[in-house]
């Protein structure tokens, strides 16, 4: 094993516990605390993968933001604290099917991509890239997705003004 | 240097986990932050497919994910205050008005 991939496992790691703990915890809060774990460790990820303007959109965008919206939904929500509370009672068919999906795509992976294949190789510096393509060939898609923003963000205000107005 | 079955099983795993996730929680604000971790999974093969490939569509693709992701938890969020402010609850098993 490479030292990367040593980190790798690790930070892995790291993202499975943090991600179990979200689905598994009994606290509301404690969940969207393990989440910022989780998200951090993918983008622990993301930088092993050399991946670094993802990495900190990452850090910016999900663990910034996501987390903040998070935290004031449920402040806004008063939640019930407990295991009954949170999960429902189907909690080992769900188990089932998620081990079936884990173990469907841990075949598909395994029969898909050699294990002694060459490592992959990152290549390093790759915002230069990346804003090149978003700004040339992804110019339209990009337009788009600011649109989708600025509907999101028109649609959030509408639904969750009061109207104090009959 | 990381081999990149590794990288496909981490995600097989976060997504599986957010699987459970959206399957065995009421609380609708749980239920979102499942969804983040299935699209974290998803978001982790695009970055690891674009570095095997030495392409960086997956990483832009990445991009596009987490703000179509923003954007999702931003009317989910503010729907669930919308459905707690009318029915005082967010649990989704008794949110059942459009269940057949």
């Amino acid at each position: 094993m490479t030292g990367a991939e040593v980190a790798f496992v690790i930070i892995g790691l790291v993202a499975v516990i943090g991600a179990f703990r979200v689905v598994t915890s009994r606290n509301v809060v404690r969940a969207a605390l393990y989440l910022v774990v989780t998200l951090s460790a993918v983008a622990g990820v993301y930088l092993i993968l050399a991946a670094e303007f993802v990495a900190w959109v990452q850090i910016l965008i999900y663990v910034g933001a996501i987390v903040i919206l998070f935290l004031f939904g449920l402040m806004l929500t008063k939640a019930p604290i407990g295991r009954e509370a949170l999960d429902n009672q189907r909690r080992g068919v769900a188990f089932l099917v998620s081990l079936a999906i884990l173990a469907g795509l841990i075949y598909l992976f395994w029969g898909a991509f050699d294990w002694d294949a060459p490592r992959l190789d990152p290549v390093e510096g790759t915002t230069a890239a990346v804003g090149e393509s978003i700004f040339s060939r992804f110019i339209l898609p990009f337009e788009v997705v600011s649109f989708l923003l600025l509907a999101a963000l028109i649609g959030a205000i509408v639904l969750s003004r009061r109207d104090d107005r009959p | 240097m990381i081999r990149l079955p590794l990288v496909l099983f981490l995600s097989a795993t976060l997504f599986a986990t957010g699987v459970y996730g959206v399957l065995a929680r009421r609380n609708a604000v749980l239920v979102l932050m499942s969804i983040e971790l299935m699209l974290n999974a998803v978001n982790l093969n695009l970055v690891a497919f674009s570095q095997a490939l030495r392409d960086i569509t997956g990483q832009v693709f990445a991009l596009f994910v987490i703000t179509v992701a923003a954007a999702e938890v931003g009317i989910g969020l503010a729907i669930v205050i919308l459905i707690y402010r009318n029915r005082e609850t967010i649990n989704v098993d008794e949110v059942n008005l459009l269940k057949w």
